[in-house]
């Protein structure tokens, strides 16, 4: 322990703790920009300089380990110039477009601008002539609102090992850029959308589809929409409620609201992966075919085909679940209407960006009739309610619309790392023993370890298992499979930290709460599973009826028709 | 002749000034050429010497083709061509001597305490025989059979600080890093030389490398080093080349490798060639660079004695600081302290460019006053014109004015004065200069390498040029000078790396010491070194 002075307060802290972390336990807010939760250090703001006994200049609090006796001042009239000071230089570089930016309300550089009183700027603006890059289905970077904190380039580089970005040029010419200025459609991006969760302004947002929605309501078409698992944890949030609140029954009547003719449960979808899934480890099981690994998350796919296309067979041949419920509200749905699939539109909420790009991919369509129209992220959601004037927090609760608004516990818990796993268990074990599975909860694979690895026993057969989330933690994964260090029978891979709870088109959570932001989204998942008396994807009596009248059985002609779809090496350019 | 040997100064600078044609004029009339490195007339360049037998060393300046053989045709007949530079000791046996000054007698050569340059221009640095002549290597043979504890203690008695920028004591740089606990711990010099007016480094590098290689090889022994790296900058290739070569001949002669000297002792060194970004001088983005990462500067701590390269104990020094070691392992810790400043002692090679009438890099004991450096050793100012300021400590550092020129050149009293020692490059500026201008010209050097990690150091040297060039186009407010004295307490205060935190001293440092010259460009928008270009 080190016994520290800060703001008056003598204090004992571990050895090795930083000024920045020591002042937040006595409740001192030191404010900053480049320092995130879960990222490595930079100490380029400067805007948590301190100043410490002895020391001539100002340090960053953020990057300055306490000492033995050391005194700090993390208020005093000198440092709070200075921040003003360095504050006034950003802002002075930064376009005064707050009125219309993506991010407004929301960014942290017009909080601390209105926290420090900041009324002009200084200096004359500083104009950056940067275009918008808007060549990616799925994040849109707009160069001139970029602050360079380098927290993009920090979280795609160490949560996801695909590092994207870096910093390039010098001087007032230095820009986060993908490597040799390429534009993001040409690089080896995923789309997981992190990166427009850490950025702390309007630089970074998805690729915006609200209009596209609108033009679709517009269209004369059937538009239906489906709603992912985590989107009815977290909506709320951004309506004011605190995260995990479970708004399932509002997000449907507001969508009613909306215009849209039908609203769907993605859960349904999550349920009919499970049936196939599931059928298909059992296959695998009785073949010996290892590493069976899930194929929902759109951000895990692009990052194997982009940089494991040697792995490309462990991949479950199953859609996405928003993708499955797509192309049945197109072909099922769409028959017993009466209506042409192409006279049905499809628009998924999903807590991701990455659902963007993959709404764009050629193999997920049916006769050419792609599975589903437009993508809205749950931020987008928000947005949407707001303009068409809906006082969400005040709706009453309404039913998802049948036959595709039936579900289980078992697809709720999807939108959580570890719950398509729990969820094929159950299926799976019934499927392969023929008994009635007694505990259907799966702790091993719960929680927010990096691996988290079980072994099942399916009547005498030992079914190894590995959950892993963020991309970084994958690619260790896939080395230690490459080399031939471990041996499972399924995999699960999904790109966000915690899963779709913390997915990248998600509300963007404070920053200095977001993993018990996400925890909390999580926790609310697996609440509402056990609130359910469905709690088992093959027992859900909508599914049993779709593949009585439509599908057949699992991985049966139909079901490949409408379920199944194939992947591509991508050619390292990200296209 | 076979009793005759031209030695050409041939490094950077004397090719620079054609030394190439020079050697070859002399070859092709049959004479055997050396090249050796620069004895740091850089106004002299290109610069032979005369080597007949029986006769004392002669130097020509300027000898271009044709006054190769003029000068061949006169040293075959045993005189001096006309225009001679100087006779070595004495004249001896030459005819047509009696005009050429002794070299010993003139104020640009007695002035100097030749140290670390005395190989200079006179041994071929591609060849390690030469070195080992005139005594190289000794210091590290004797460090090997030393303690490294002693040989740490050699260095911190002799009061040797880095003679790079700071001036931080090596010896206790060295302990920090000894210190440190670990597996592996990392010697660096760097070489990455790169303020606009210095150039000893690249001088040392290319003229005597062995002993910037000796000094290194002591530091990699004294601090536990079995790997040391040479980080040179790129746009210096000839430097890079002949580190490379000397390693390899150091190795080829038992010095680096396994067991060196039947010791227990192994040591490697690998030549790393900066990818040439000013700021890769600063030790923590050195390091990023030698990582292969972005050369950014990392907060400190940890220091690089802490975890360096690799997350490694690493010892990082300056091509002259540890060319300075090699000596002081070869003659003892109180011969080097012989000379010197209370505080500052030793020699150090001073980079005379700008106005100077004869510029180059001249070895003065630190401590020595600004004025000897300027006018004895400088010759004052070219064609006559009077002085103005000298900015020493380069891009970071700032001006002397004619009231202190009298001060004496060491760490302390410069900072003192405003300015910084910093790697010992002198710019002179004559009366023509516009102060206003030369502080533009620092901030935008400063402003173009600034790495552009940190706010204050991007955007502070940005405003602050903006601030500065409201004043040369006449159109600053006196609200300006506090805007400037304010951002730029702000970037000393608050930026990340030594880049930032020296940027705004030399607008600082020409404002307070010429502060009417940039309020007649405000008031009267008046340049009067007309340099300057008002808006109507």
């Amino acid at each position: 322990m080190v016994k520290v002075t800060i703001d008056g307060f003598a204090l004992d802290v571990p050895d090795g703790t930083t000024v920045l972390e020591a002042a937040k336990r006595i409740g001192v807010r030191i404010p900053t920009l480049c320092a995130y939760e879960g990222l490595a250090i930079h100490g380029g703001c400067r805007l948590c300089i301190v100043e410490v006994e002895g020391t001539r200049n100002l340090p960053a609090a953020c990057a300055l380990p306490v000492r033995e006796g050391m005194n700090v001042k993390t208020h005093s009239p000198r440092v709070l110039d200075a921040r003003r000071d360095i504050l006034q230089l950003i802002l002075a570089s930064h376009p005064a477009d707050c009125k219309t930016c993506d991010k407004h309300g929301r960014c942290e550089l017009q909080t601390l601008s209105y926290e420090f009183g900041i009324r002009d700027f200084g200096y004359p603006m500083r104009d950056k002539r940067h275009y918008l890059d808007d060549s990616s289905p799925a994040i849109w970077r707009d160069l001139d609102k970029c602050i360079l904190c380098g927290r993009c380039v920090r979280a795609c580089r160490d949560w996801q090992s695909v590092g994207v970005y870096d910093f390039a040029n010098r001087g007032t010419q230095l820009t986060v850029t993908p490597a040799f200025l390429k534009n993001m459609i040409d690089t080896s991006c995923v789309a997981c959308g992190q990166c427009t969760i850490v950025c702390p302004t309007g630089a970074l947002s998805e690729a915006e589809s609200v209009t596209k929605v609108r033009e679709l309501l517009a269209s004369g078409k059937r538009v239906v929409a489906q709603v992912a698992p985590s989107i009815r944890v977290s909506l709320g949030e951004l309506f004011g409620q605190p995260p995990g609140t479970l708004v399932t029954g509002k997000i449907v009547t507001a969508l009613r609201r909306i215009g849209f003719a039908d609203v769907f449960d993605t859960n349904l979808g999550a349920d009919v992966t499970i049936v196939e899934e599931a059928s298909e480890l059992v296959a695998s099981v009785k073949t010996g075919r290892t590493h069976l690994a899930s194929s929902c998350c759109p951000a895990w796919i692009n990052f194997i085909e982009e940089y494991y296309p040697d792995l490309l067979s462990y991949l479950s041949s199953c859609k996405s679940p928003q993708s499955i419920l797509g192309a049945l509200a197109k072909s099922y749905y769409a028959q017993k209407l009466g209506l042409k699939p192409s006279e049905v539109a499809v628009v998924s909420v999903m807590p991701c960006t990455a659902k963007k790009w993959e709404a764009q991919r050629g193999e997920l369509a049916v006769d050419g009739v792609p599975d589903v129209d437009a993508i809205l992220t749950t931020r987008e959601l928000a947005r949407l309610i707001r303009e068409e004037g809906i006082d969400f927090n005040a709706l009453p609760d309404s039913d998802f619309d049948s036959p595709l608004g039936i579900s289980s516990g078992a697809g709720a818990i999807f939108g959580t790392t570890g719950g398509v796993t729990e969820a094929a268990l159950r299926t799976a074990y019934e499927f392969a023993t023929g008994k009635t599975l007694g505990k259907v909860e799966f702790e091993q694979v719960r929680g927010f370890a990096n691996l988290k690895e079980a072994t099942v026993d399916f009547d005498g057969v030992p079914v190894k298992i590995a959950v892993t989330h963020t991309l970084g933690a994958a690619r260790s994964l896939l080395e230690s499979l490459r080399q031939g260090k471990h041996e499972y029978q399924f995999v699960e891979v999904m790109a966000c930290p915690g899963g779709c709870v913390g997915g990248g088109g998600q509300p963007i959570p404070p920053r200095e709460h977001r993993v018990e932001t996400i925890r909390k989204r999580a926790q609310a998942l697996y609440d509402l599973d056990r609130s359910l008396l469905l709690r088992k994807s093959h027992e859900n009596p909508a599914v049993k009826q779709l593949y009585a009248e439509f599908l057949t059985q699992p991985l049966s002609p139909a079901a490949h028709k409408y379920l199944h779809t194939t992947y591509t090496a991508r050619r390292g350019d990200g296209r | 002749m076979t009793d005759t040997t031209i030695l050409v100064g041939s490094a950077t600078c004397g090719r620079a000034a054609a030394a190439e044609n020079t050697a070859k004029a002399f070859g092709e009339r049959g004479l055997p050429v050396r090249h050796v490195g620069c004895l740091g007339f850089c106004y002299l360049e290109p610069l032979i010497e005369v080597r007949k037998d029986g006769y004392p060393a002669v130097l020509y300046n300027h000898v271009d083709a044709a006054r190769a053989a003029a000068i061949t045709d006169a040293t075959e007949k045993g005189a001096l061509a006309d225009g001679a530079f100087a006779v070595r000791g004495e004249r001896g046996r030459w005819l047509n001597a009696e005009k050429t000054p002794i070299l010993e007698e003139l104020d640009v050569w007695k002035h100097q305490t030749r140290r670390v340059m005395s190989n200079c221009g006179v041994i071929d640095p591609e060849r390690i025989e030469d070195y080992l002549a005139a005594g190289g290597y000794t210091g590290f043979r004797r460090a090997l059979f030393l303690d490294p504890e002693r040989v740490v203690d050699e260095v911190d008695k002799a009061g040797l600080r880095g003679r790079g920028g700071a001036g931080f004591p090596t010896g206790k740089k060295w302990v920090l890093a000894r210190n440190s606990p670990a597996d592996e711990r990392y010697a660096i010099c760097n070489a990455d030389e790169g303020d606009p007016g210095a150039f000893m480094n690249r001088a040392l590098l290319e003229s005597d490398p062995h002993r910037v290689l000796e000094g290194l090889m002591i530091s990699a022994y004294a601090i536990g080093a079995r790997r040391a790296f040479v980080f040179v900058r790129a746009e210096k290739p000839l430097a890079a080349e002949r580190m490379e070569q000397a390693a390899q001949a150091a190795a080829a002669n038992g010095l680096l490798g396994d067991n060196i000297a039947g010791t227990n002792y192994s040591l490697s060194v690998e030549v790393v060639r900066s990818a040439g970004a000013f700021v890769c001088g600063e030790e923590t983005a050195l390091i990023a660079a030698m990582e292969g990462r972005r050369g950014f500067p990392m907060p400190r701590p940890p220091y690089p004695a802490e975890k360096g390269l690799w997350g490694k104990p690493t010892n990082i020094n300056n091509v002259e600081t540890l060319a300075h070691v090699a000596l002081i392992l070869q003659n003892g810790a109180a011969w080097f302290a012989q000379v010197g400043s209370a505080k500052s002692k030793g020699t150090k090679v001073f980079c005379l460019s700008g106005r100077a009438a004869q510029t180059g890099a001249y070895e003065i004991p630190l401590g020595t006053p600004a004025r000897d450096l300027v006018f004895t050793l400088g010759g004052g100012i070219a064609g006559g014109k009077a002085f103005r300021a000298v900015q020493t400590g380069g891009p970071s550092g700032g001006c002397l004015s004619e009231s202190e020129l009298d001060l004496p050149l060491d760490y302390e009293t410069l900072q003192g004065a405003g300015s910084i020692m910093g790697s010992g490059g002198v710019i002179v500026f004559d009366e023509q200069a516009c102060p206003v201008d030369t502080a533009k010209f620092f901030l935008s050097f400063n402003k173009a390498e600034s790495c552009g990690k940190c706010v204050p150091c991007r955007e502070g040297t940005y405003r602050l040029y903006e601030l500065l060039d409201k004043f040369s186009t006449g159109t600053a407010a006196p609200s300006d000078f506090d805007k400037i004295e304010r951002l730029g307490q702000l970037m000393k205060d608050a930026s990340l790396c030594g880049l930032g935190q020296g940027a705004p001293n030399p607008a600082l440092s020409l404002i307070r010491k010429f502060r009417a010259d940039f309020e007649k460009h405000m008031k009267d928008k008046v340049c009067a070194a007309n340099v300057c270009r008002m808006k109507p």
